[in-house]
């Protein structure tokens, strides 16, 4: 007994003897590096002259980050982590019964979206409840709607699209226009801008069908470019980086308005208090039904011969044609339908903004939509619509990051981080879930039991 | 024995006429012409880089032949001309199938995934193009319940109907090769070219193979035409067999007849032009009578 103590002694004392040693490594390491970035600065002074200002202090607080950083990673979290490795291997493994929220987790998410509006204005009064229903609700609520359109492009069919952003605008642009032009109604043009961006998915699906991967991705990166620019040139009609603005309100069916002038005015046949946030709400609640529309369409087409065609594309595209299987009208069916919803998206927010111009619509748009499509889990919808609620969601709670500016002083704006953040959370998601928050991809028939599938069995697609 | 089946007028099912294909300047087919006939399994052997894939690529549509006639033969007499049709045609109007030397299986998707995805076409049409399926229209319902059930005949055949739910990557490779063919199979073939069916096999998984070939040809009206190395399996189940070397046709005929004919026992153990009389002489004194 005794032995044991001393030996556990020893050991301990071994541990704290090596996290002291290379605490002070790591200490030398961060002064060497840190004496000329942080504790010299060059700095102006009132007569222009290049002074030297000294922070030692600073370069202090660095050194001491990084020594108690290392001497806490070497004796306390690196063991805690071994053991509970060893912890975990030594423990049997017992399936666990996925518990109640695991179970019904979308019709939780679902009826938590469904109530979302009316507890915000319960919480923040009507004003206060616009910047949660608009910047958190329906943004994200688009994004889905983006993420889950590409996602039958990249998830299903494995097409590597870079250019996705070109149909939101097709679709934004779409709106915009006949809605200035020819006066319809925006009932009438959801399903027109979605028609119109699937035109334009085949139309860029006919030159790109030979191509395959890396090839594929740059030409459909060099597709949104060219909306992009034909946006900005073709002043005539789009007017060019003005964009167009003015663009007519979305109606409750034509039955109510929410134009402050109209006789029909939803506050005014109701007679209530003038406020914008009624239509705001209304626009969540057409977000939230068109998500719910295409995750049921696309739900569907999993389970139709068409959506089994795409994944068994993104698995192997050469023996689907072995099988009979067109793989021509099957890839172009996968861009036309993605960029169906990615224009039943982009006419939506341009009812929203009521302004569109092509600075929306840039390449980043795409490489947000990816990053979700990717984050979340290619194919699965529930993964993707956590990764744009913690994405975008994320992005925008910086901005209510306040209490910041009192840590770092009143110039210190944390969206400007924001990408920087986005880029970290990639990368930590990345090593943390290689495959995405959801990996695994759920059948579409069975015969005994629906077990899900690995994601270490799935291909991404090459093509 | 032979002579009765070679006399016998057979219906030919593909018959392959003058086919060349020539890679830049490599003839890897040259002049070649065979049939294969209906009901028969017909090997297609022959050494290594002897154009046998090719010609499969060929009959495919995979490949594009340089020059020749490639006319397959329905039962019901319709004929298509297979170098003229792009792949996927071969398998949905002229009704080939075929399988790949290296595995090609959907690997994320089940093992029912894989032959459900087989009967695209049929489905494809009773889904109403998508449309009448999306908005639950019964035909679909009714089509996807017999779907499950040709596949369940399949998986059955191919012993497979305890994996059904699994991923086909999860497979052992005997039971992927079998897939394979269960997979091809379920697209409703009338002639199925198998590329190497038992490589890598073992003893075991070799003869489960055996068995569900002749459990195809014996009830279904398929008719194969397979390429293989093990000479047991061409020997046992083939009641055809075409050789080829260097792209060309050395022999063709009956199994035993193709065995003992001194062109193919030159091919397989090489031996100088000048030295094939020598070797015809040593098989006549080795079995006497047995020479055709």
């Amino acid at each position: 007994m005794a032995n044991i103590s001393q030996t556990n002694v020893v050991v301990s004392n071994n541990l704290m003897a090596r996290a002291l040693r290379e605490a002070f490594y790591a200490g030398l390491v961060a002064l060497g590096l840190f004496v000329l970035f942080v504790g010299l600065k060059t700095d102006q002074n009132i007569l222009n002259e290049l002074v030297l200002v000294q922070r030692w202090g600073l370069l202090a607080i660095f050194v001491a980050i990084a020594m108690v950083g290392r001497f806490l990673t070497v004796a306390y979290i690196r063991p805690w982590f071994e053991a509970r490795k060893a912890a975990k291997a030594a423990a049997p493994t017992v399936e666990r019964e996925a518990g109640f929220v695991a179970r019904n987790f979308s019709l939780l998410a679902l009826i938590a979206l469904v109530i979302y509006p009316p507890v915000m204005v319960a919480l923040f009064g009507f004003q206060g409840s616009l910047k949660w229903v608009d910047n958190f609700g329906i943004q994200i609520l688009i994004y889905v709607m983006l993420a889950w359109g590409l996602n039958i492009v990249v998830g299903l069919a494995g097409l590597l699209d870079l250019g996705y952003v070109a149909f939101y605008a097709v679709g934004a642009y779409s709106y915009a226009l006949l809605s200035s032009y020819l006066g319809l109604s925006f009932w009438l043009l959801l399903p027109i801008a979605g028609v119109l961006a699937a035109a334009w998915g085949t139309i860029l699906g006919f030159p790109v069908l030979r191509l395959k991967g890396d090839y594929l991705a740059i030409v459909t990166l060099a597709f949104g470019e060219i909306i992009r620019l034909v946006l900005i040139n073709w002043t005539e009609v789009t007017k060019g980086t003005f964009g167009i603005s003015g663009i007519a309100k979305a109606s409750v069916f034509g039955i109510w308005s929410f134009d402050v002038s109209a006789a029909n005015n939803f506050a005014k046949v109701f007679g209530l208090p003038m406020s914008s946030a009624y239509y705001k709400i209304f626009l969540f609640y057409l977000a939230l039904a068109l998500c719910m529309l295409a995750a049921f369409v696309t739900i569907r087409l999993r389970r139709m011969p068409i959506g089994r065609a795409w994944e068994a594309l993104r698995e192997d595209e050469i023996a689907c044609r072995s099988l009979g299987i067109n793989t021509v009208t099957t890839k172009l069916t996968a861009f036309a339908t993605g960029a169906m919803f990615g224009g039943i998206a982009g006419s939506f927010f341009a009812v929203r903004q009521g302004f569109v111009s092509p600075e929306s619509f840039v390449f980043l748009e795409s490489a947000i939509i990816l990053a979700i499509v990717v984050l979340g889990g290619m194919g699965s919808l529930v993964g993707i619509a956590v990764a744009a609620t913690v994405m975008i969601g994320g992005t925008e709670l910086l901005r209510e990051m306040d209490f910041l500016k009192q840590i770092f002083g009143p110039e210190f704006t944390p969206e400007l981080y924001r990408m920087l953040i986005f880029g970290l959370a990639m990368i930590v998601v990345m090593v943390w879930k290689p495959r995405g928050f959801v990996g695994s991809r759920e059948p579409t028939a069975f015969l005994r039991e629906r077990k899900s599938v690995s994601g270490s069995f799935t291909k991404e697609g090459h093509g | 024995m032979a002579l009765e089946t070679d006399t016998m007028t057979k219906d030919p099912i593909l018959k392959v006429e003058h086919l060349s294909m020539r890679f830049g300047g490599l003839m890897a087919i040259n002049d070649l012409s065979f049939e294969a006939y209906r009901g028969d399994i017909t090997a297609l052997i022959g050494p290594n880089g002897a154009g046998k894939t090719t010609v499969f690529n060929c009959v495919t549509g995979f490949y594009k032949p340089t020059m020749g006639m490639i006319t397959m033969r329905q039962k019901a007499g319709k004929e298509y001309l297979l170098e003229r049709m792009s792949d996927y045609e071969v398998n949905r109007d002229a009704k080939v199938a075929r399988t790949f030397q290296n595995i090609r299986l959907f690997s994320g998707l089940t093992v029912l995934e894989n032959l459900l995805v087989a009967q695209h076409n049929k489905l494809m049409l009773a889904s109403g193009y998508t449309i009448l399926g999306l908005l639950g229209f019964p035909t679909y319902k009714a089509a996807v319940g017999e779907s499950i059930e040709r596949a369940k005949y399949w998986l059955d055949k191919a012993n497979l109907t305890d994996r059904a739910d699994d991923p086909a990557g999860d497979l052992p490779y005997g039971a992927q090769r079998r897939l394979e063919i269960a997979r091809a199979m379920c697209t409703g073939p009338e002639f199925l070219c198998l590329d190497e069916p038992a490589a890598g096999l073992n003893p075991r998984e070799s003869l489960a193979l055996n068995e569900l070939l002749r459990g195809i040809r014996k009830d279904t009206d398929t008719s194969i035409l397979l390429i293989e190395h093990d000479m047991s399996v061409v020997m046992e189940i083939s009641d055809h067999v075409v050789v080829l070397e260097y792209g060309q046709k050395i022999s063709d005929g009956n199994p035993d007849f193709v065995k003992h004919d001194p062109k193919v026992i030159a091919a397989y153990l090489g031996v100088e032009d000048v030295e094939v009389e020598e070797v015809i002489e040593q098989i006549a004194e080795i079995t006497p009578g047995d020479t055709h």
